[in-house]
């Protein structure tokens, strides 16, 4: 599976974009191995919630090469640390997101066959 | 303040132009709201309404997220949720006027009912193919006269075989695999190719397992989308004609018509989730500047419609597990690796 290959040397998941110019934590660009705007643009909605982030930014840096640059510049924390707290908050969101489609789907199936038991019965 | 609430809540379609398009609930755009993340409002306002759910369809509304989200949600499902395909056909024998390169690509395109989430990837140098990563077809057949003496015209009374299924294709289990059942293409009739007395055709199938990233042939959805949903104002009220005017300008059940007490009928909304947004009423002077269109910008409304080999409900609840996966494996990377730390640490300054 290429979305859940273990981390090697030959694949990396995910790295740091080296700055020369650049010693600050707090300004980083990470690139992400095998993602796209799925991942990108809701990581992008999800960092800029967050008010420690003065700017954040996602690129396809070309069709034919398959990661995305993630550009955050945050007020002061570590750039790092952000990108930590917005895979969090967007995996809590989608568990919340799972819970309630699985118990809206159940609802349904449910509400279905009270109908149709009621719809024999009569 | 109402503005600015339609502002961050509604898009707006105007005549020529659709307004507010994107999202900008977020911190420092409004001086009066509270817009950094809060997993306890989202929680509050977010909800999924299933409308329809059948073996292969299904509509849902989800309320309250935004389209970045659930954006993802509809991508994940067009490419990355995994199913089997036929991905290689080993041909022993093709004497139809179908090339074997042609015959190969339809083969792919057949939904195989197989439940993707029971296999392994086949891995790139594996040559073999094992029970864990591979599913095998056989489908031989072969076109022959049958024995009518009449003047018949009819193919179907003159041939045997001659118009080759879905229904033709045998599944061999390999070693290992029979505890599988009901493996099989999703439908029996699909035509693959027709053949003429004397065509036969002698192939092994190899599905493997496979995302729509890869090849179309993998998406285990025939449309995933979703549409916001439509909002219709009526800023002053309309009488007689003008609301039969009103009424056709929209979707049918859209307005409807009522009597007022002095015998007169009215327009009124019924239902401004069947409007198709044409916004045709902008076309009428005496109308335009009295309707004002709009569209929830935070309710998604969803239509999946599956391929038949996984129903659309474990198919949506697939999409966003495999989100969640998605954050895991970065999270747990970030974890195990000291990624962007370490070089400013080794200064020996930072603590």
């Amino acid at each position: 599976m290429a979305n859940s290959a273990p981390s090697s040397a030959k694949n990396p998941i995910l790295e740091v974009v080296e700055m020369k110019s650049e010693n600050e934590e707090s300004f980083q660009t990470f690139i992400l191995h095998d993602e796209d705007h799925t991942l990108g643009n809701a990581l992008k909605f999800i960092l800029n919630k967050n008010p420690d982030v003065s700017f954040v930014g996602y690129s396809i840096t070309h069709p034919s090469e398959n990661k995305i640059n993630l550009r955050i510049q945050t007020t002061g924390k570590p750039a790092v640390d952000v990108l930590k707290q917005g895979f969090k908050d967007l995996k809590q969101m989608c568990a919340h997101m799972l819970t309630t489609f699985d118990s809206s789907t159940k609802y349904y199936k449910e509400n279905q066959q009270d109908q149709s038991a009621m719809d024999q019965s009569s | 303040m109402s503005h600015i609430k339609d502002m961050r809540q509604k898009v707006q379609l105007t005549e020529h132009t659709v307004f507010n398009v994107n999202s900008t609930n977020f911190p420092g755009t409004y001086s009066d709201f509270d817009d950094v993340w809060s997993q306890e409002r989202f929680e509050e306002r977010f909800q999924i309404d299933i409308i329809s759910l059948s073996e292969t369809d299904m509509e849902f509304d989800m309320v309250g997220i935004d389209a970045a989200v659930a954006n993802a949600v509809r991508r994940i499902l067009l490419a990355e949720i995994p199913t089997m395909a036929i991905e290689s056909v080993a041909i022993w024998n093709n004497t139809s006027i179908i090339q074997d390169e042609v015959l190969a690509h339809r083969l792919g395109l057949i939904p195989i009912k197989a439940d993707a989430r029971l296999f392994e990837y086949k891995q790139k140098d594996a040559v073999e193919p094992t029970s864990e990563d591979t599913l095998q077809f056989s489908l031989k057949i072969k076109c022959t006269r049958n024995n009518v003496s009449s003047d018949a015209t009819d193919p179907n009374v003159l041939y045997k075989n001659h118009r080759v299924a879905t229904k033709d294709m045998e599944w061999v289990p390999l070693s290992g695999q029979e505890h599988l059942k009901g493996i099989r293409p999703v439908h029996e009739d699909i035509l693959i190719t027709t053949m003429r007395p004397g065509h036969e055709l002698i192939m092994d199938l190899y599905c493997v397992k496979g995302i729509g990233k890869d090849h179309a042939k993998f998406s285990p959805v025939a449309t995933a989308s979703y549409r916001l949903l439509p909002e219709i104002r009526l800023l002053r009220e309309f009488y007689g004609e003008e609301a039969e005017l009103l009424q056709k300008s929209f979707s049918p059940g859209v307005i409807k018509l009522v009597e007022t007490p002095d015998g007169q009928t009215m327009a009124k909304v019924a239902n401004a989730r069947l409007d198709t947004c044409s916004r045709n009423v902008f076309r009428h002077d005496e109308l335009k500047d009295d309707v004002s269109l709009l569209r929830v910008r935070d309710h998604f409304i969803f239509s999946v419609e599956s391929t038949g080999i996984l129903p659309p409900d474990i198919l949506v609840s697939e999409a966003i597990k495999t989100l969640m996966g998605k954050c895991q494996k970065f999270l747990h990377e970030l974890d195990s690796v000291n990624i962007g730390k370490g070089k400013h640490k080794k200064g020996g300054k930072k603590n």
